[in-house]
């Protein structure tokens, strides 16, 4: 919304791109470390996969086929009650966090038995560290009274939780702009210009220089990974997410297809469709998740549905994080992932240092874009 | 119930005469008056409270605009009250917070 | 006209609202030949301004006045017309090829057409000042609809507060109807009548118009009902209890309270634009009226080739205008459907750009003098803004202060808009406050992106769609 009137170049320790959860949790863990930071953003209409996500701090079944993507879940579902009290104390915002544990409800015994085969696996492959369990129905309704009978059974992670993510990013904003950070909503960075020491970026506002330089753009990381050697194979996969009227609470746990939130507010979700840059609703696919929910909670039948929306997730092709400095460009870093609400307490921690510490360490390299390539 | 908050009807052309139970309390309304009317006819305000605070609310706009004549309607809660007709023996409640989906409300009997 | 089930659902042409944009469109559709359908959500053809027209309740018509009886002539006409009409039918949401989702009767159809006209009226400009969401304050408009469609009056003590035609209207309407009225406190800022001047000329080409103004404000002063004008800070308040019980207000410094069990408040119309959002339209805003309108040519189409928009819910210009735009757009939509030539168009399009004019000329008159002075459009920090999710304007300040990027984003951060009313009453406002505070031109900082469903359904309509 604010109309470009140029400036004079300034300048920052980092240059963030991208005011969205991934950006935002990263630079407040940039500026933990000392550094000044300037996130530029877009303004209050773009594809903001922020403000359309479902809001599950989610375990079970992430990182099914890589190890390290299961881990850092769990790190960052381990990191979370500290990062969210740390938010509650400095901005007074409660983001709501539980982590009481979630249930993926199946509608089918294959659909069950299919879940149960994964979570074994990678129990195996966690040396049997992984907390689940798979619950008929009669055991899915100890713990939701209000299961639909056509529910073939669930599997159970106590790790799994939910948080507000409306909340989160407003948190986030509110922490940042309080350490003295810098939220530039002038529109998308036109070019990044590497310098002998540094970057110059030119945004609509008037230029930029900066020491490091953070892409964390979402879908736009594709068009400004290039820019400094770097690859974001990125495509957009669309989500959408129907919001019921507020009830009295009645879901204790979140599921995969159906969460209540703190205000008492249903939501449904969710669908993967490959349409390109359309964030908006479809009738049909709408009314599919409506089925879908109705069939799990039968009550849900007479609750009104006040919105709905569609969000773009920010797929690579394999569904996992590109972490990666460039090497051709020191000092220029891609991060994007399509779980910034789960991993935010690992962005504002581990990633963070691993960005602010300088150095390519070896440790994120299976999230390195070559892996596509390979 | 409050009755010094009652709408009052005109001369009519034509009545039609209809009863309705508004918080179990039978009242004779228009055939063609809506549920949202009746309530106001019958003195019941405030006749919701917000999910959000629990304050007291009553109709506001009656076009079907502002979503405080939210009622319960025939045990179907969060029913816009003015956008409902009436209809013979129709059991009108106050709509109290945010709706239980397990059950529809106690019927307070006549 | 026929009230069927939409077992036939494919049509030329889809009006929604039948109000009088809506009924004359339809009747002049019928005309044409058209293979029309007119879906409306109430159970009454005439929207607000003609509701209830079909049955009038009311044995005395001298309290609603001849005007309204005038709504019968288009009620006749669209009665006459081979239409089919459907009522108590909600549009919750319109697909990229036009198809309409409607709601009916507690099941969802689709309704498909090949041109739309959204005529979906106005809705009262809201008016947040300390304490309107106190049990007993009403909308003016709310109380002409009871009036209209159940001949019910309200309790008293009454007091009436605000400005613009309708608040002096509905102050005549009840004084005949019998009903005792305390006080009208007028807001209208003093200096709107200096700033009004300027555009007398265009008054003065609608004299009728004009007269029945002074008419208005003539009666009321003969009927001994004081007219207080020069109202600022009103204030509603409840001494015990959960109803509204004392009126407070501020007039040249002194401040003055009244006692009231009802109070009905008032700051003019402005375009229903729910739709016309949801549908993605262009839209601009207008200075004059303080609120935005959907982009329309001459014939009332939008920014998306088939759509239509004709009456209030293109911009304020009142009930004669609206029919006669209802008509020219149904002309244009002949015309384009091959069902007309260009020079009979012209030709039955000429009377009717004569009879609007004297509409539009008067309109930038009235719509200065009765701006709402500035504390109803960007209202006290303590003030409730967002009556569904009770969010004041100091929260959406402080939200602004904050860095907030615009409405959509103080939507996420705070909840307005979010709640079953989606934004109707809270969306002007926000947008408004948020310019205010941010010194940025309000189209600059935009509206709600209204999302699907346009009106509230329950999950379980949805669901059937799919089956």
């Amino acid at each position: 919304m604010t109309q470009p009137t140029m400036q004079g170049t300034r300048t920052a320790d980092v240059c963030l791109i991208g005011g969205g959860l991934v950006g935002l949790a990263v630079a407040l863990g940039l500026q933990r470390n000392g550094l000044r930071v300037a996130v530029l953003d877009e303004g209050d209409v773009a594809l903001r996969a922020s403000r359309g996500n479902f809001g599950l701090v989610w375990v079970q079944g992430k990182g099914d086929t890589l190890p390290k993507y299961a881990d850092i879940t769990r790190l960052s579902a381990r990191l979370w009650p500290a990062f969210a009290t740390q938010l509650q104390d400095t901005t007074g915002i409660d983001v709501q966090l539980q982590q009481r544990g979630g249930l993926y409800l199946c509608l089918t015994e294959q659909e069950l038995e299919a879940r149960d085969g994964m979570l074994a696996k990678m129990r195996d492959a966690a040396d049997g560290d992984y907390p689940y369990e798979t619950l008929d129905l009669q055991q899915v309704r100890e713990k939701i009274p209000e299961i639909g009978d056509t529910v073939a059974g669930a599997t159970w992670c106590p790790e799994d939780g939910h948080v507000n993510p409306l909340l989160l990013l407003r948190a986030l904003t509110e922490r940042f702009k309080a350490l003295g950070g810098t939220i530039e909503n002038a529109g998308r960075v036109q070019q990044i210009a590497p310098l002998s020491s540094g970057f110059k970026l030119h945004a609509p506002n008037g230029d930029w220089t900066c020491k490091r330089v953070v892409l964390a753009a979402g879908l736009g990381n594709r068009e400004l990974a290039p820019q400094v050697g770097l690859a974001a194979p990125l495509s957009p996969n669309r989500g959408q997410v129907l919001v019921g009227e507020r009830v009295r609470p009645f879901l204790e746990y979140p599921t995969g297809h159906v969460r209540q939130t703190g205000e008492g507010t249903v939501q449904v979700g969710d669908s993967k469709e490959d349409v390109g840059f359309d964030s908006g609703t479809t009738t049909e696919v709408m009314a599919k998740i409506a089925q879908r929910a109705i069939r799990l909670f039968p009550l849900l039948r007479d609750v009104k549905l006040v919105r709905a929306w569609g969000a773009l997730r920010v797929m690579t092709p394999d569904g996992y994080p590109i972490y990666q400095a460039s090497s051709q460009c020191p000092g220029a870093y891609l991060v994007t992932c399509h779980s910034g609400v789960t991993l935010a307490a690992f962005h504002e921690g581990p990633l963070a240092d691993w960005i602010a510490g300088d150095r390519d360490d070896a440790s994120m390299e299976v999230f390195h874009a070559e892996r596509f390539t390979l | 119930m409050p009755n010094a908050s009652r709408f009052e009807r005109l001369l009519t052309r034509s009545l039609d005469p209809t009863t309705v139970y508004v918080e179990g309390q039978a009242i004779k309304v228009d055939r063609h008056d809506t549920a949202a009317a009746a309530v106001l006819a019958a003195g019941l305000v405030p006749s919701r409270s917000t999910p959000a605070s629990g304050s007291q609310r009553a109709p506001y706009c009656l076009m079907g605009a502002c979503f405080e004549c939210l009622l319960v309607i025939d045990g179907v809660a969060n029913q816009q009250g003015c956008m409902v007709r009436i209809q013979e023996g129709m059991q009108i409640h106050r709509q109290v917070g945010a709706r239980d989906i397990h059950e529809p409300p106690q019927e307070v009997t006549p | 006209m026929s009230d069927h089930d939409t077992t036939q659902n494919r049509y030329d042409l889809a009006i929604i609202g039948s109000g009088p944009a809506g009924m004359a469109a339809a009747a002049e559709a019928g005309r044409l030949g058209l293979h029309t359908a007119l879906l409306d959500e109430q159970e009454e053809a005439g929207g607000q301004i003609y509701r209830a027209i079909g049955r009038a309740p009311l044995a005395d018509e001298g309290v609603l006045g001849a005007d309204y009886y005038q709504g019968r002539v288009l009620l006749e006409a669209m009665q006459a017309a081979a239409i089919d009409y459907l009522p108590g039918t909600t549009v919750w949401g319109v697909d990229e090829d036009l198809t309409l989702n409607v709601s009916r009767r507690g099941r969802s159809q689709q309704v498909h057409a090949r041109r739309l006209l959204v005529a979906t009226g106005a809705q009262e400009r809201p008016v947040p000042f300390p304490g309107w969401t106190l049990p007993g304050v009403m909308t003016c408009g709310a109380a002409q609809v009871l009036l209209k469609s159940s001949a019910m009056v309200p309790p008293t003590p009454l007091v009436l507060a605000g400005s613009g035609p309708l608040l002096l209207l509905v102050a005549s309407q009840l004084t005949h109807a019998g009903v005792p009225i305390d006080a009208v406190l007028d807001t209208t800022p003093r200096d709107n009548y200096r700033r009004a001047v300027r555009h007398s000329i265009g008054a003065l080409r609608n004299p009728k118009l004009l007269f029945k103004g002074v008419g208005l404000l003539r009666a009321l002063k003969r009927s001994g009902i004081p007219h207080i004008t020069g109202v600022e800070e009103l204030r509603a308040e409840s001494e015990q209890g959960d109803q509204v019980s004392k009126v407070h207000y501020r007039r040249k410094g002194i401040e003055h309270q009244l006692d009231c069990r009802t109070l009905l408040v008032h700051q003019g119309v402005v375009p229903n634009v729910q739709l016309t959002r949801a549908l993605e339209l262009e839209h601009d805003w207008n200075a004059h009226q303080q609120c935005w309108a959907p982009r329309v040519d001459a014939w009332g189409e939008t920014s998306r080739a088939g759509i239509f928009v004709a009456g209030d819910s293109s911009g304020i210009a009142g009930a004669q205008a609206a029919e006669e735009a209802g008509r020219l757009s149904v002309l244009q939509i002949a015309r384009q459907l091959e069902r007309l030539e260009e020079a009979e168009r012209d030709k039955r399009s000429a009377p009717i750009f004569r009879r609007l004019s004297p509409q539009h000329v008067i309109r930038p008159f009235l719509d200065v003098l009765y701006q709402p002075a500035r504390s109803f459009q960007v209202p006290e920090d303590d003030t409730i803004v967002c009556r569904c999710e009770e969010v004041t304007a100091g929260e959406l300040r402080q939200i602004a202060d904050a860095g907030c990027r615009g409405p959509n984003q103080a939507k996420a951060f705070c909840r307005a808009g979010m709640g079953p009313c989606q934004g109707r009453l809270c969306g002007l406002t926000v947008s408004q406050i948020l310019a205010d505070r941010s010194g940025l031109p309000i189209d600059a900082v935009g509206y709600y992106h209204i999302r699907p469903p346009i009106k509230p359904l329950t999950l379980g309509e949805l669901a059937d769609i799919a089956e």
